[in-house]
This record gives structure tokens, C-alpha cells and sequence, in this order.
């Protein structure tokens, strides 16, 4: 049960190296973008964080607290339920969006060569 | 014997046998087995894993009793020890996994310098050590009540069993082991919380229905002389709360035995997506929490108001044999309740016992409060096991080894992480029977000490080229210093006398501003002094992507330097 290989027979025929994408740049290029786009992604989920958390779960707590929503108050919604659903969403967000920016840059990893190195 | 003792016993000496069973399975002979795992465990697992270790005594025990009594700002350990999870996931592990070695101070180490690296060792083991203590609290309390042992001989079993599975199998039988652990938690939290929820609104789904009974226990809390429940800044100033909640959240994602679980992933992409599948596994307690607070509460305040001392429930008498539970003398009705020994209410509840006396007050069957006993065991057993690996590790692998002796087999290597694992039991056993303070509060200190040393030199490592050794280690020793002073000036349990609270700032929330002092320290004095070697820039380069380019091949990523 320890030793669990992913599945990865059905990709067992392609070569290894993710193909490079056409438009290949001096390799500074490319990592300045790759860098920049994880940045702002890293930056606007951040900025969501701190709104839901933080904004709604204690500064405007008070205010949000006169709605009251199926019997909670909202700011005390927001604090003991609806942050925590937000915080699983994002980082689901993040892994989803990182894969698609590796991908894009051929940095993506093939899972199985990264455990057997 | 009580038909709860017998069915507490049937349920804790089965899980125990499972993750006996289990460590004996996946019993390790390297040290990458020992101290990672071999680098190959799944992702869902790894996160059932993570969040088996995140939530301990203090999340399965107390936070519900917490949130109970603290009503609306109970939000500072919902907000505060899930929102971290968010920073983790963003800023540390997937880097930190793509770096891939053993340990934490071993990251800081090769960022920074061998100084740095003592540093780091020697505060991951001060707060692994100051957290274990608040697990084995726990697992005591729970032997003393259901199975009328003394706190001293349930203490010595559950670290006999830890440290049997931990030494044996090291990283690799305690992720397993955590796996089967999270499974028993989890089954043994949510149970008596749907029953209740059923029983008490028709819906059996607690974090919705528990909105319908808030008002009630608004106007009941009055009556009994506590603060309104969903009155928020009652229990602390708006101030203390956002600190509080920050700390706690830079203290998770800054936490050694949380960060390293990162490591065992088998890929960069496998470590974010753990960071979800733990924050998923660990939200399923999280948001029920609140709701086992609420209904308990207001079961408890039904049950006893207006009641006379003499005629009150069972489950009271239950708990008064542990203390933790006082009905006070001069009383002869029941009109006032409080968590605090030194109110004067005239029935006295500790934060501790809420969700393990939640089905006894609520009535439930004898199975279900047995099988709650033996969540509580492995939620404690869980993540000490966690802990024990850190300190280990530290001990052996990045103090040890780095400074007295070099060249040493791996085998030795293996042996000695055993032997420093034996003895972090031996002191774990003894903290556990001479305790401070309240199981959360504790561990809230460990979270203060964290966030104030490791989270920003490993964000600033990670994120900024320029910081250098001398900057990263001034940063980590102002950081703990500022926060362990303020802690040891406002708090009696290190033996000095209690300040008042600077600003409204509690020491649970000090760590926040500890931090604060840590970046600007780290950066001020980066600045002035020389810029880290052109190879550690290109090792901080290279561990934001995660493979090489065009050749996947690990090799590759070195060679470029």
C-alpha cells in the first residue's frame, strides 16, 4: 500500500519532455514572465484572502451583522463558515491556474520521474 | 464497569491496533523513509495526512469549548488556523518542495548559513517541544475520564504507542498512520455533531442548521449572565482579534511539522494540491466546530438553568471527577454559568470537555461517546507524532550532524534520528504530566514563536534574492526575542508575575507584530550589509519553477549553476 506508482501506463508512449511551446525567447525571457504571472495570480487570490477574512470576519463585521441570514448574522457568518469555504476555493483556484501556467512555459512536472530521482 | 468505559475501551484499543498494524507495514530501513517518506506519498493522502497532524488535541478538544464560551470572537481559531493554509499553499510549499530535502532549518540553512541553520534548529524544536506538551494534556484527559486511569498512566501509554510507531516507521509510518488517525477524527467529530444538529433542528446538517438556534442562545447567555453569542468583540478588542487571527495564520504556514509534510509529496504540483486536499480535510472539522459549539452550549445552559444542585444531570457528576467541572458550594440553584474558575458563577465548565461531553449532554448512545474518546486519542496522538519527527530531526539531522560529527553513514544517520526520537517520548511523557495552562492556549505560543521566526526568513528566501545571511538571522532572533519577552511579561505560567496588556494586545497576538519586527529587521539589515553569493541567487531562482524547462530531469535544474 506504500508503494503506489500513479497511474501513468496511458502516457507510457510519449517522450518525456513536455513539447517546448513554438515561440521559444532567450531563456531570461521566459522566466521573467512566468515569474510575473505567478506573482499577480499569487497577489489577487492574496488580496481575496484578506477581504473575506479579515475585511468581512472582523472590520466590517459590526455593520454586516445587521443581515441576518437564515438565522446567522452575516459578519458572524462570514467569519465562522463563509472564510473558511472561501480559503478551500482559492487554493483549489491556485493549483488549477498554476497548472495551466506550467503547462503554457513547459515547466510542468511528469509526476513519476520527480519520485524516482 | 460503565457500558462507556466498556465501549471506549472496545474503540481505543482497536484504532490502536490499526495504526500498530500499520507502522509494522511501512517500517522504514533510510533515512529519506525516515525523515521524508521516500518522497512518495499521494496526494490525497498526503493531505488526510496533513490535516490528521494540523488538528490536534487542541482543534478536536477544546476549540469547540472555546468557541462556546468565547462566542462571536471564537472567529480568531476558525479564521486563524484555516486562513494560514491559504499562505502555505501560495508562498511556501510548492517551493520549499521543489528545494526537497529533509527539514526546515535544513531550507534556511542552505539559503542563508550554518549560523542561520543552528538558529532555526533550535527554535523548530522550542516550539515543537512547547506544542507536544498541550497533545499530551490532551490524551491525559481523556484517559481520565473514560477510562478512570490517571492523567500519568494515560499519558505513558499514548507515548508508548506514539513512540513505538514513530521510531519504527519515522516519516513514513506516521503519514499512514496519520491517514488511518484522520479517518477516526473525523468519523468521531462529525457523528455526534449531525446527531445533535438532527435532534435539535430537524436538519442534520450542522453548519446550516446551527443558524436556526443562534437567537435562542443569544437570549438564554443573557439570562445566565455571559455575553450575547453573536455579539462580536465581546470576549477581546477589534484589535486583539485581528492580531490574534494573524498570528495564528502566519504561525500555520511558518509551523516546522506542517511545512515538512510539503516534502513528502512526489512533485511540486502534488504539493499544492495537498495544500487543498488538507485545507478541504481539515475545513470539514473547522466549519462544524462552531455549530458543536453553539448547540452544545445551548444544551448545557437548557439543562442546567433554574435547576437545583441537588437534581442536576448525570453527565455533571461524570465530569466533576476530573475537576473540570465545578458546581459551586453556596449554590443551591443553577442561574449562572462560566468557563472561569474565578467568576463566582454557580456552575463552573472548562473550555476542555465540551465536544468529549457533547453526546453525554445531549443525550447520545454509549458507542458514540466512546468513539468520540477515541478520536480525541488520535487527534492528540497524530500530531505529537508529527512533532516528535521535528524535533527528531532537528536534534539529529541539522544540529547534530551538521556541527559535532560530518561524516557519518547512513546508517548511523538512521540510528541516531531513532535515539533522538526515544528521548523526545521520554521528555513528551514528562511535560504531559506536569502541564501549563489551557491545552489551545499553549499551543497558541508555539503558533506566536513560528510566525514571529520562521515564516519570513522563509518568504523573504523565497521572494527576495537580496536577503542575505546576516540579515535572515538578525531578523530570527529579534523576531523570537520581542515576542518571547512580551509573552513572558503578560503571562504568569513562566513563573514570573502577569502584566497588564500593552495597547490591548494579548500575547496570543504578539507573534503579528513579532513578525513585523522580523521582515523589517531581515531587511534593514540585508540592505547594509553584502548581497548573498551568486549561487544562492541561482538556487532561489531555480526553486521557483517547478522542472526545467525543455529536459525534465532533476539533473538538469543543478547543472544550470
Amino acid at each position: 500500500m506504500t508503494e503506489v506508482t500513479p497511474d501513468k501506463e496511458t502516457r507510457g508512449g510519449e517522450p518525456p519532455p513536455s513539447s517546448p511551446p513554438p515561440a521559444a525567447p532567450p531563456d531570461n525571457g521566459w522566466r521573467k514572465e512566468y515569474w510575473s504571472r505567478n506573482l499577480r495570480l499569487m497577489v489577487i487570490l492574496l488580496t481575496v484572502w484578506f477581504i473575506v477574512s479579515f475585511g468581512f470576519g472582523i472590520i466590517l463585521v459590526e455593520p454586516l451583522n445587521e443581515i441576518v441570514i437564515a438565522g446567522f448574522p452575516l459578519g458572524f457568518w462570514f467569519a465562522q463558515q463563509g472564510s473558511i469555504y472561501v480559503f478551500v476555493i482559492l487554493i483549489l483556484v491556485y493549483a488549477k491556474m498554476m497548472d495551466r501556467l506550467d503547462n503554457q512555459f513547459g515547466v510542468g512536472e511528469q509526476e513519476n520521474q520527480e519520485a524516482g530521482k | 464497569m460503565s457500558q462507556i468505559q466498556t465501549w471506549t475501551l472496545v474503540f481505543i484499543v482497536a484504532s490502536f491496533s490499526v495504526y500498530l498494524y500499520i507502522a509494522w507495514r511501512s517500517r522504514v530501513k533510510e533515512t529519506a523513509g525516515f525523515y521524508v517518506a521516500g518522497q512518495g506519498i499521494p496526494t490525497i493522502a498526503n493531505g488526510a495526512a496533513v490535516a490528521a497532524d494540523w488538528m490536534s488535541a487542541a482543534s478536536f478538544i477544546s476549540m469547540a469549548g472555546l468557541i462556546a464560551f468565547l462566542g462571536s470572537d471564537g472567529t480568531i481559531y476558525l479564521m486563524g488556523w484555516t486562513g494560514g493554509y491559504v499562505l502555505l499553499a501560495l508562498l511556501i510549499a510548492p517551493y520549499l518542495r521543489k528545494w526537497g530535502k529533509f527539514t526546515v532549518p535544513e531550507f534556511v540553512g542552505d539559503r542563508y548559513s550554518e549560523t542561520v541553520r543552528t538558529i532555526a534548529a533550535v527554535a523548530a524544536i522550542i516550539i515543537s517541544f512547547t506544542y507536544v506538551v498541550g497533545q499530551m494534556r490532551g490524551g491525559g484527559i481523556v484517559f481520565s475520564r473514560f477510562l478512570k486511569l490517571d492523567v500519568t498512566g494515560g499519558v505513558i501509554l499514548a507515548a508508548v504507542i506514539i513512540g513505538l510507531y514513530a521510531v519504527l516507521g519515522g516519516m513514513k509510518g506516521i503519514t499512514w498512520t496519520q491517514v488511518a488517525q484522520y479517518t477516526v477524527l473525523i468519523t468521531a467529530y462529525l457523528i455526534p455533531a449531525v446527531a445533535v444538529a438532527q435532534q435539535m433542528t430537524g436538519i442534520p446538517i450542522p453548519q446550516v442548521s446551527f443558524g436556526q438556534i443562534l437567537s435562542e442562545l443569544d437570549a438564554i447567555s443573557v439570562e445566565m449572565g455571559l455575553n450575547q453569542y453573536t455579539e462580536a468583540f465581546a470576549a477581546r478588542p477589534q484589535i486583539d482579534v485581528f492580531l490574534v487571527t494573524m498570528a495564528l495564520m502566519i504561525g500555520t504556514a511558518g509551523l516546522p511539522h506542517v511545512i515538512v509534510r510539503f516534502y513528502t509529496t512526489k512533485s511540486v504540483r502534488g504539493a499544492r494540491y495537498s495544500a487543498f486536499w488538507a485545507l478541504f480535510f481539515i475545513a470539514l472539522l473547522y466549519t462544524t466546530a462552531p455549530a458543536v459549539g453553539a448547540f452544545t452550549k445551548l444544551n448545557l445552559l437548557q439543562d442546567v438553568n433554574g435547576i437545583s444542585a441537588n437534581a442536576l444531570p448525570s453527565w455533571i457528576e461524570n465530569w466533576a471527577a476530573t475537576g473540570l467541572v465545578t458546581v459551586n458550594d453556596g449554590a443551591q440553584t443553577i442561574n449562572t454559568v462560566s468557563n472561569s474558575p474565578t467568576s463566582g458563577a454557580d456552575l463552573i465548565v472548562n473550555n476542555d470537555i465540551l465536544v468529549l461531553a457533547s453526546p453525554e449532554i445531549a443525550g447520545l448512545p454509549a458507542p458514540i461517546v466512546g468513539l468520540v474518546a477515541a478520536g480525541g486519542m488520535a487527534a492528540a496522538m497524530s500530531t505529537a507524532a508529527g512533532l516528535l519527527l521535528v524535533i527528531s530531526s532537528s536534534f539529529s539531522h541539522d544540529l547534530y550532524f551538521r556541527r559535532v560529527k560530518r561524516d557519518s553513514t547512513d546508517k548511523q544517520r538512521l540510528l541516531a534520528g531513532r535515539i533522538a526520537m526515544g528521548l523526545a517520548v521520554l521528555i513528551a511523557i514528562y511535560a504531559g504530566i506536569n502541564p501549563p495552562a489551557f491545552v489551545a492556549q499553549v499551543v497558541a505560543f508555539a503558533f506566536g514563536l513560528a510566525a514571529s521566526t520562521f515564516f519570513p526568513a522563509i518568504v523573504l528566501g523565497i521572494f527576495w534574492k537580496r536577503c542575505n545571511a546576516t540579515g535572515a538571522a538578525a531578523g530570527m532572533v529579534s523576531g523570537l526575542v520581542f515576542t518571547a519577552t512580551y509573552m513572558i511579561y503578560t503571562l504568569p505560567v513562566f513563573g514570573t508575575a502577569a502584566n497588564p496588556h500593552i495597547l490591548d494586545i494579548s500575547p496570543e497576538g504578539i507573534g503579528t507584530i513579532g513578525a513585523i519586527v522580523n521582515f523589517v529587521v531581515t531587511i534593514v539589515v540585508s540592505k547594509m550589509t553584502a548581497p548573498p553569493p551568486d549561487e544562492i541567487v541561482e538556487m532561489v531562482e531555480n526553486i521557483r519553477y517547478p522542472a526545467a524547462r525543455r529536459e525534465v530531469t532533476a539533473g538538469n535544474v543543478a547543472d544550470a549553476t
